[in-house]
């Protein structure tokens, strides 16, 4: 068969089991991105306004997690999650059950996005200028309020590009999944591959299909980094 | 003296207020009273404590001892001076309308949204009567036009302006002006001190921090000297400018003449 008859979509090309993949990846990334921002707005906000001992978990959740290799990380987090659910449900008096892959994938990378994002919003909030939220104070706004309405948008445009990042990250660890055997891109592509003995062909394939998330991904940040930046001078050139 | 003709009820008042950083003691033991329509000017140099003091007066800085009351309604302090009921301190700040001195416009939103945010999201003004006193006040200060700019994309005297009207967009019950022309340009000083003129004019109750005197002497019915945390001098302006009693003000008035 020739290489444009392996990626066909019916059977016997694999088309729509690459698609598949490539679906299943986007989905878990979506997730795991997700979870590590709200991860991130609690640890950035407990880093930074947190009392002594939130600081302190915190401090030992951003340092292990992001000196660890990730392929580890994965490794143990999905492993250790999914032995302990178990574990915790065997001890209530209730049946072991299996975890999807789906719902282990979003947990664990999510975790590990969750660490960095910390960091990535740390900075950000720092620096939104006091007068902007000094004033919202000033004006009788309650806490949640003026998070919601001055500092998120104020730390929005400083975010962006660190977040960018991360979700670009997002997309390709979850090849990482492959490992604990979870059908996203990579692995589909390794058992067409090695099914087919057209490596070459469907990496490829599989790099483009990389490839083109993320140059959609590049696109859309791009666009929201122009909304969160409205009101700024534009400074080229600096 | 005697308490006969019925006295304009009391905006603003603090009662022996200290305030200190670390060690270092800023104010020590300061007293302030505005009754409404009152123009109370502070003045005094860099380190004076003037700004501290009025930051107080809305717990931006949380004085360490002292009492202080908005509207006859006392603010609700623990021992160390921290307010007690976060509540209390956010609906009194709503009654006070800061401007300061590097004006603090949200730079994500237009002027115009500036001016709504917090009588909508806050006061739960209806959204329609907020834009239209939003739009009244604009065209009092000057800056009709300029509803839908960025605030970085104006001059600092349309900045301060427009940060005027938002503090006025709340129907304060008495301004806080925190050195509010010390940031602008000389040639931008003057469009601001005639916004604020104005209001003291309508007889608004107000506190002014400013290194203004030529101002202060006009507009301010009642002006405070402080020197290293302490009321040297206070007075009618005629008196205080005309002919100040002590020599620290004497010198002051001459350093910055």
């Amino acid at each position: 068969m020739s290489g444009l008859e392996l990626l066909a979509w019916e059977a016997p090309g694999w088309g729509a089991a690459l698609a598949a993949g490539l679906l299943k990846s986007v989905l878990i990334a979506l997730g795991a991105f997700s979870l590590g921002l709200l991860i991130g707005i609690g640890g950035a906000y407990g880093k930074l306004y947190g009392g002594p001992v939130t600081r302190d978990l915190l401090a030992v959740y951003t340092t292990i997690v992001r000196a660890v290799p990730e392929l580890i990380l994965i490794l143990i987090l999905y492993f250790a999650f999914t032995s302990s659910i178990n574990n915790l449900l065997l001890a209530w008096g209730f049946e072991r059950i299996q975890i999807s892959g789906f719902v282990a994938g979003i947990a664990v990378l999510g975790v590990v996005q969750g660490a960095y994002a910390t960091e990535v919003l740390r900075g950000a909030i720092l620096s939104v200028p006091a007068g902007q939220i000094e004033a919202a104070r000033a004006m009788g706004m309650p806490p949640l309020m003026l998070a919601w309405r001055v500092t998120f948008p104020q730390m929005l445009a400083a975010a962006i590009p660190g977040l960018a990042n991360l979700w670009l990250i997002a997309t390709k660890d979850t090849a990482l999944l492959a490992v604990v055997g979870y059908a996203e891109l990579t692995l589909v592509t390794r058992q067409a591959a090695s099914t087919t003995k057209a490596f070459f062909t469907f990496f490829m394939a599989a790099g483009l299909l990389y490839l083109c998330i993320s140059i959609l991904s590049t696109l859309i940040f791009g666009r929201i980094e122009a909304w969160a930046r409205r009101g700024q001078v534009r400074q080229e050139g600096r | 003296m005697k308490d006969t003709a019925a006295p304009s009820p009391e905006a603003i008042r603090v009662d022996e207020l200290h305030k200190s950083f670390g060690a270092h003691h800023v104010l020590k033991g300061v007293s302030l009273r505005a009754c409404e329509g009152d123009v109370v000017a502070i003045i005094g140099g860099s380190g004076s404590g003037k700004s501290t003091m009025l930051r107080c007066i809305n717990f931006l800085e949380t004085p360490s001892s002292g009492r202080i009351s908005i509207g006859g309604e006392d603010v609700a302090m623990r021992p160390d001076g921290s307010p007690l009921n976060r509540k209390q301190i956010e609906r009194l700040r709503q009654s006070l309308g800061m401007v300061f001195q590097s004006f603090n416009l949200w730079t994500h939103r237009t002027v115009l949204e500036n001016l709504i945010e917090v009588p909508v999201h806050v006061l739960k003004t209806p959204k329609d009567e907020a834009i239209a006193r939003a739009r009244k006040l604009l065209a009092r200060v000057g800056l009709a036009e300029k509803e839908g700019a960025y605030p970085a994309f104006m001059s600092g005297g349309q900045q301060q302006r427009a940060a005027i009207a938002r503090a006025l967009c709340m129907e304060p019950r008495a301004m806080l002006f925190d050195e509010p022309t010390s940031a602008l340009d000389p040639e931008l000083v003057g469009e601001v001190l005639q916004v604020i003129r104005g209001l003291a004019d309508e007889g608004r109750t107000m506190v002014l921090v400013t290194h203004e005197m030529k101002f202060a002497r006009e507009v301010a019915s009642h002006v405070i000297y402080l020197h290293n945390g302490l009321i040297e001098e206070q007075g009618p302006p005629d008196q205080l400018f005309g002919a100040p009693k002590s020599e620290r003000l004497k010198q002051f008035l001459k350093s910055v003449a």
